[in-house]
Order: structure tokens, then sequence, then C-alpha cells
């Protein structure tokens, strides 16, 4: 594969403009030096460590603790229990009940009688240093009674206490935490689904799948940590998060501590991907003993917690029944899904599918779509956002069914595609799931992606190993993706139930010397937002891109945000940023005008200069700035300030999209996969940064690849975690990868004046059905319709023996074809069963 | 505790650790190189790559003691004269980090790979950083870093 230095480089960018340029980031001078502010750096005067003692049962109830031991260790300064601080450890938030009757059991951030899944804290060592705290979590002696544990998603949403299934809070009486629904019919944005596919049933095509999105864990490299500082006027707490705002917010809310006492704040942050989207039990753990010692504490998690205990994301069980005539026309999609939200109903965990719901019908002119959503708890770790949250399980699920509606009609993938999807003269388009498209042209980054991967010379190289009958197959696969992102409106998510809102925050300050200081609310972990923005202030302002200094991540700075996930930044921030940046200008302009002795009126503001319309007078931004400082001479009621504040809400989200290709070659003896191009035509409208749009992009594609084919995690069957380290979870090297080919093309926004579009998940999104798509599309001549991810030589050679006559017994259709269904009996709402084989293990 | 003295990044350093500490704990805690961070409690990430002798070694499988009369340099020491590395340098110019937490590391490892295979190919550049995990680059832009920085050197690493 060739690298390309200018793959994404747009068409040159007028000089002097510094929107669209490749700069080279801010950021990395301190990275790449390793002058770093990693929370676990941090070291303060009398500073203590914690050390947490984790259950390593599912489930099972807390029948004594001995602290003793461990309280006589050398340097311990004291030992904790659930019951021991039940009165002020509180419950950890759920922010967004799905619906009013939503079951969500409460969650102390240490257990008190019972432990609910294997990972949970039970107790909590405080010593001098982090090895003798650790030392001493080894004396904590605890006796369980183990429970019956829920760990397979469909046998939980079937359990109740009269068919003795487990539960993981028996006290709840049910597994099911929520059931929330979506019909088109029923919201009149579309047509009826149940008469659609039993119209399809009798004249036209029905196609019924089940798929299942496997446990992710986003596995951010730099392990969580969080100091508290309670010694100041203020309490302060620096976290690895990605949420410094919100946390503040919750801190303050679930403690009773006054928000105005605490500040957070979120140094360098070693990547999230939604996974530090949390307000932790170890940062209210932190917080409380800090308080509680009056000195100043740091935990900083082991990898193995990591991956036990930090959230995991997606988890889900899709059952799709999708109708359609017989020339390929969809005439209706049908949505069932369990997911699993693990113990407890997170922060925003039980919202994530929720999410999903609007992007099942991606990119197509559906006409009747309906959506159900069960939420289940388990005895496993809590599940939440992970990069793309709900949207990647949607988009998987539409563009694998779309294949194999391909498949059925007997046309190219991309056939199909085109004969459903919106074409570009008919946006703005209202879906069937009633969400608004602003812009976009699929037609144009089809073209485009079809051109950079080498569409027919690859379909003509698959033809003839076919016909040669080779012993490595190549598979090309397909992903139209759209997806939903910039999150917010307030509004919307409102409607959604959704505790917060999803505007946000920025500040810009001209100061004396005509630098500009910008505070935004997004606070960055890897994106690169210190050079984004510093190049729409430095545009809008006419400052050197230089002169501007984003502030980010401390709630006494930029103290008011709502942070940063969902792909927001840009869209709802950056625009934030260029409001704010243009009330500065408005500030301006009259003292300009006084000072140039004109009208405001006459006033034109170009390139970092005011001046006289029709004339040569004029000033500089700077030289305001510093008459505003002085301000000995300044016009009647004006303000000596040029600061200015915006908070921007938009009215819609936005809508990034892409066509994605992959060839993989499958060997059909050994069931080996290995990606042989991978090429994509993203819109994900204006660019502001080049660079930075395709290493998120990069990043984004093999998180994505990693989930189709090495990524998932597995419990046993007592609820242990097996991959536990990165030994047994397997996280992609660059060994295992290839480069990629990369284009766009352009659509922009119209609900931002920057024209852009989120980009942080959508390679995500985008690439798991494509490579999904690629490895079964190279043995679909075999009788492969589907193999579940992740895709590893061992499912993919039973899927083929399978198909070939049961070389491999019953185990390639175990993998392949979902079970019936036990969950979707009459009480979840939900109807029948699916018409198939059984088999296929949830563990 | 075990009386030990080595050059860490220039500076010669003797310190009493105990025998179970890591290198990597006696650079953070000890030394104050917070540069140098740890990924993972299984040697496998490569965040915490150091140069012990002039080759690279992941300083969360060395014990303290093991380094003593050794020479280290960590990313901390990389630059030279206020020169930043040629490395260094690429990995700013192709945009080979994002969050910047394997960054170090994942330097230390394209040093010596470099050192030893000046005019790598792709397929060598992936297979000779495989000890090190990347979460947000997709490696795309690491191994064009690499490759920048053989280019920009003609091979004179
Ligand atoms: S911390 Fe050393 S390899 Fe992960
Ligand atoms: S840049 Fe974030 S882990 Fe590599």
């Amino acid at each position: 594969m060739t690298l390309t230095d200018d793959e994404m480089t747009q068409a040159e960018p007028d000089a002097g403009l510094e929107i669209g340029k490749d700069r080279r980031r801010k950021e990395d001078q301190r990275l790449i030096t390793g002058r770093t502010r990693w929370t676990d750096n941090l070291v303060l005067p009398g500073m203590l460590h914690l050390a947490m003692v984790r259950s390593p049962f599912a489930h099972a109830r807390i029948t004594n603790i001995d602290t003793s031991m461990a309280k006589a260790a050398p340097n311990v300064v004291t030992v904790i229990t659930g019951a021991e601080v039940a009165d002020e450890q509180g419950g950890l938030p759920n922010a967004w009940p799905i619906t009013p009757d939503q079951v969500t059991p409460n969650h102390p951030p240490i257990a008190v009688d019972r432990v609910v899944f294997a990972g949970e804290i039970v107790a909590v060592v405080a010593a001098r240093t982090a090895a003798e705290a650790r030392d001493a979590a080894e004396l904590v002696d605890i006796d369980y009674e183990e429970l019956p544990a829920a760990l397979d998603l469909k046998e939980a949403a079937a359990a109740t206490p009269e068919n003795g299934g487990a539960l993981a809070h028996p006290d709840l009486g049910t597994n099911r935490s929520a059931l929330w629904t979506f019909d088109s019919a029923e919201a009149g944005t579309g047509g009826n689904v149940d008469e659609a596919i039993a119209r399809a049933r009798t004249d036209g095509i029905v196609i019924e799948r089940e798929y299942r999105q496997q446990r992710l864990i986003p596995a951010f490299m730099e392990p969580r940590s969080t100091v508290v500082d309670p010694t100041g006027e203020q309490i302060t707490m620096w976290s690895a998060t990605q949420i410094p705002h919100i946390l503040k917010f919750l801190l303050a809310a679930v403690t009773g501590v006054s928000e105005s006492k605490i500040r957070v704040i979120a140094p360098d942050v070693g990547g999230g991907f939604g996974g530090k989207l949390q307000t932790t039990p170890e940062e209210f753990i932190t917080f409380l003993l800090a308080r509680r010692l009056g000195k100043p504490v740091k935990y900083t998690e082991t990898r193995s917690e990591s991956l036990m205990a930090a959230h995991h994301g997606r988890d889900q069980w899709q059952r799709l029944t999708l109708s359609a005539e017989k020339n390929g026309r969809v005439t209706g999609f049908k949505v069932e899904l369990l997911a699993d939200l693990g113990s407890h109903v997170s922060l925003v965990g039980g919202g994530v599918p929720v999410l999903g719901a609007f992007m099942f019908n991606a990119i197509y002119k559906f006409p009747a779509y309906q959506f159900n959503v069960q939420t289940v708890l388990t005895n496993k770790t809590w599940t939440d956002a992970y990069r793309g949250a709900g949207r990647p399980e949607a988009t998987y699920a539409v563009e694998r069914i779309m294949d194999e509606l391909a498949a059925e009609v007997g046309v190219d993938p991309l056939e199909i595609r085109e004969r459903n999807w919106i074409t570009h003269e008919e946006f703005p388009f209202t879906t069937v799931a009633g969400l608004e498209y602003d812009s976009g042209n699929y037609e144009a980054a089809t073209a485009r992606a079809k051109e950079l991967f080498g569409y027919d010379e690859l379909r003509a190289e698959q033809r003839a190993r076919r016909e040669a009958g080779d012993r490595v197959q190549l598979g090309i696969g397909v992903s139209t993706f759209t997806e939903m992102c910039g999150l917010a409106p307030s509004r919307v998510l409102g409607s959604l139930d959704y505790g917060a809102g999803g505007w946000e925050h920025a500040s810009v300050r001209m100061l004396p010397t005509g630098k500009v200081e910008v505070l935004t609310g997004a606070s960055a972990h890897g994106q690169g937002h210190e050079t984004a923005f510093s190049q729409i202030v430095a545009d809008r302002l006419g400052v050197a891109f230089e002169d501007v200094e984003v502030l980010h991540g401390d709630t006494m700075v930029s103290h008011k945000g709502l942070d940063t996930y969902g792909s927001r930044s840009l869209v709802v921030g950056g625009e934030a940023i260029v409001r704010a940046a243009d009330k500065v200008i408005e500030k301006a302009r009259p003292i300009a005008a006084h000072l140039l002795e004109a009208a405001a009126d006459d006033l034109e503001f170009k390139a970092g200069r005011f001046s006289v319309k029709g004339t040569d007078q004029g000033m500089a931004m700077a030289e305001v700035a510093l008459a505003t400082f002085a301000a000995h001479n300044l016009p009647d009621g004006v303000e000596a300030s040029l600061d200015s504040d915006a908070t921007f809400d938009p009215v819609n989200f936005n809508y990034p999209h892409g066509t994605h290709l992959c060839a993989m070659e499958v060997d059909t003896e050994t069931g080996q996969v290995t990606m042989r191009k991978y090429a994509a035509c993203d819109d994900v409208g204006n660019i502001i940064n080049p660079l930075i749009v395709s290493g998120q992009l990069h990043g984004g594609l093999v998180q994505g690849i990693s989930q189709a084919l090495w990524e998932e995690a597995v419990y046993d069957d007592s609820g242990t975690l097996v991959t536990g380290s990165f030994v047994d979870y397997l996280l992609p090297t660059s060994a295992d990868t290839i480069s990629f080919d990369l284009d766009h093309t352009t659509s922009p926004a119209t609900t931002n004046s920057l024209g852009t579009k989120g980009v942080g998940e959508a390679g995500t999104i985008a690439s798991t059905p494509a490579v999904v798509n690629a490895v079964v599309d190279a043995v679909r001549h075999l009788g492969v319709n589907d193999i579940r991810m992740p895709c590893t030589p061992e499912r993919v050679w039973k899927a083929i023996a399978q198909a070939r006559g049961g070389a491999a017994g019953g185990g390639g259709q175990a993998e392949t074809v979902g079970a019936a269904a036990p969950h979707f009996d009459e009480s979840t709402g939900m109807e029948g069963t699916v018409d198939r084989t059984t088999g296929g293990s949830d563990a | 505790m075990t009386r030990i003295n080595l050059t860490v990044d220039g500076s010669r350093v003797s310190d009493e650790v105990e025998p179970r500490m890591l290198l990597v704990q006696y650079l953070r805690e000890k030394l104050g190189k917070t540069g140098t961070v740890i990924g993972c409690d299984t040697s496998n990430c490569g965040a915490c790559t150091v140069h012990l002798d002039g080759v690279s070694v992941k300083s969360c499988n060395v014990l303290a003691v093991q380094a003593d009369g050794g020479e280290v340099t960590t990313i901390e020491g990389l630059a030279q004269d206020g020169e930043l590395h040629q490395v260094q340098k690429s990995f700013r110019e192709c945009h080979g980090l994002q969050c910047g937490f394997c960054t170090p590391g994942m330097i230390m490892q394209s040093v010596d790979l470099l050192k030893t295979n000046p005019n790598p190919s792709e397929q060598e550049i992936r297979v000779g950083l495989e000890g090190n995990l990347c979460r947000c680059t997709g490696y795309h832009n690491i191994v064009r870093s690499v490759q920048h920085a053989a280019a920009a050197t003609g091979g004179a690493q």
C-alpha cells in the first residue's frame, strides 16, 4: 500500500486563511518530549494512595469483612468498607432514564452487602505509598456467599422470580430495565411495518437475521487516575476524564458540597473513546476519602482493573426483519434489540441503544420502520458509550442486512444501496425515524470511493479466483454509512429524557497585546482542540495562529461546558467560539470607530483590521485591544473590555456520511482473514484541519475493524472476565493493520456557520460492517451468509466447514445463526420468536 | 534496600531502592521522569519503552537493580542541545500521535528500530513496532512518521 502525503489535503486554501490548512498540532511539543501532565504524574505534599479491594465473584452476598490485618500493615492510614461509609457515599447517578418506569438499581460506589459484578469495589485501603496500599489490600479478609449470577443476555431477559432464572438484583424482581419503542406509523413519519412485512411474505422478499454486537472494552491507553486535594479553599480534583464539567456538577449533586467549592481539572488525558464519559465509583471514593482524611489522595488503576471495571460498550442482540419488493426496494424494517446494561444503569448507558434507534434506516428511504429495545441488567461490568455509541450497532445491522438483500435479489451490493438511498437532490430529507438530514451526496462519495478502491478491478479478480477455485478467496465489503452526531440540540435530548442539555460554551478574550485567549467547555483527550480552535479564531479575528491560546479542561478556567463526546466539540463547541469571536468584533467596532473618528457603520472588518470604507484609514484589532485596555479614550457608555461569551445550541444534529470499501482475503482452509485494501470517501462537511481529520478517521477505522476481527470481552461461566489483560483482550498492533486510502467530498452542514460535521466516530461506525461484509462476501459462494464478530480464523473456518457439509459439527451453525429468542415473548411487548435453528452461546 | 548507580538522560544518579522496584517506577517516582508512562501490567503495551545501554527495553519489565551501572535514556533525554530528535520531529510532522500517551514509547522504539534498520519498508516498520500499542492513530500516521524520519536522515539514524 502506498502512502501519499496529501491524501486528505484539500484544494489549496486561500492564502492567509487558517481554516483548511494542515496545521501541525500545538499539543504535540509537550507530548513528544514527555513534558505531559497526566493525572498520575501529580505528586502533592502528604499525598496518600488508594488501592481497591475488588470482588472476585459476579454475584455474592458479603457475609463478613475483616480489615484488621490490613489496618495493621505498615503505613496504612485507613481501610474503609461500604457499610462504614454508607451514609456518606451516596449513589452513582443515572442521567438518562429512557422511560419513566425504568428499573434502576441503587449504585453505591463501594458495595454494601452484596456484590453484583466481578471487579466491584468492596473495600478501600489508603496508605503512604501505592505499593503499601496494594500490599495491605491483599490482607483484607472477606467472606462471600455466592449467589446465582445473571450472565447470558437472553437468559437474563427471560428470567423471572417464577421461572427461577438468575436475577442480577433479586430485590428488583426482574432483569428488565426499560422497554423503549418507536413506530413510524404511530409517529407519523412512515407506514406500518407489520403490514409491509405481511405483504412481502406473499409477494416480495423478507429477510430475517439475528446479529450479535459483542461486548467491547474502550481500552484507552492511559489508565484512569484521580487525585483529590481537599487542602485549599476549594476541593480540587484532577481526573483522567472526558467530562470535567459534568463531573463537577454531579460531584456537587451527589455529595452536597457546593459547586463553587469544587474544581475539576482534566489535564492531559490519554484517550477516552467514551470510556472516560462516566462519573466513576473511583472518583467518588477518592473524593470521599480526601475529605475524610483532609489530605491529598491519589488513585490510579492498573490495566486489569481498567479492563474489568471501567465501563464496556456495545453488547446487544439484534433481531431484524427487512421486507422488500422483488426488485430490492425496501418496504419495511423492524428492529428488536436486547441491550446488556451490565450490573447498573450507568450515567448514560441506558440511552446508548436509543441513540442508535434513529440510525437503523441509515441513508435509505425506508417507507416503514419499527424499533424496540429492551435494556437488561446482568452481573457483568456496566456498559455505556463506546466510540459511536448506538450508531455503530445500527449501521452494522443495516449494512449487513442490505448485503443479504442484494444476495437475495442477485445484484451487486452497491446496486441495492442505490435503489434505496436518498439522492442528493432530495436533501434536506426527513427520514422514517424522524430525523431531518440537512445535506449529503451519497452518489458522489460512492463514485469517489469506487475509484480510489479500484472496485471493478477487484471484482474482476474476485470472479477469477472463484472460477479458479483458489484456496484464498477475495471478498469485497461495502458500507455506505451515515451517522447522527454533534450531540445537542438540548430540546431534542430533553424530549428523549436525557438528563442534560447539549449546548456548548466559549469565551474569547482579546488581551492587551493583541493575543487571544479562548476558553472552551469542550475538553480534549487527543483530538487536537487547541490546534483546530486556534485556526478558527485566527481566521475570525485575523490574528496569527500562534497568537491564539486555547484553554480547556479546568472548571475554574473554562467555567462552563458540557465536555467532549458524540463528535460534538467542533460542531457545537467550535461554533460557540465563532459566535464569541463575532461578539468581540462587534464590541471592538464602536471603539475603533471612535478612535478613527468615523461612523461605526462605515467600518469594515477584514483580516484583523477595521478600515473606513473607501479610504486607506484603519486600525488593527491589536491596536483596538491595547486602546481598550488603556481605556484613555473610549466612547461614552462602552465597556473597557474585549471579552465575550457565547453559548451555542444547534437546531439539529449533523450527519456526516461516506462510502467505505474493504477487500479481505480469506484462506478457505484455515479461516485466516487478511485485509488487502481499504479505501473510503467520507463527507464531513467543511474541514478545518485535514491532517487532524485524517488522523481521526485512521484511528476510528482501526477501532471498527478491530470489532470486526479481533476484540471481544469474554466472561466465563462464573462471570469472571477471561479477557482481563492485554494478553487476552486483543488490541490490534501495527503489524495487524494496513494503511488506508482516503478522500473526501464536501456537503457543508447547514446547522453551523463553519459548515462542519463530526468526524470522531465516523471511521468506527463505517468500518465494522465493511469488513464483515467483505469476509462474508469472500465465502458466500460456499454457502456462508453470516459470521459472528469477531471473525476469528476459528469462526470463519467453522462457518465454511459447516456450509460445506457439517465437517465442523454443529459449532459453525451455533456461531453463525443466532438462537431462537426466548426473550421475545408476549410480556416484552415484542412478538413471536425467530423461525430459525437454535444454538449460539452468549458467553 | 539495594544501592544502584546509573546514568539517566546524561545525569549520574545513585539511590537506595527496594529490590522489587521496577525501572519504570524508579524513573517516574524517584526521578520524576514522568514522560515514561505505564499502560499495562503485562509488558504488552510498550508505553514504558526507554533505552538501556542504547537498546530499547520495556522499563516495566526490568528491575531498577538490573539497570545498575547502566545508561538509561528516556523521552526526556532524547532531544539534544535543545534540538528535537528527528523521530520526534517526524511524529509531529506526520501527525503520528493523538492523545500522546503511547508516544514516548513509540518514539523510543522507533529510534531503536531505525538504528538497526535505517531504511525499513512499511512492513518492517509495522513489525518493528508490534510491541507498542496505540489506540488513537490506527498506526497509519505512526508508520508514516517513521518513514519520514528515515527519509529525512537519509538512513543515517
Ligand atoms: S507498561 Fe510496560 S509494556 Fe505496558
Ligand atoms: S496517541 Fe493515543 S494511544 Fe497512541
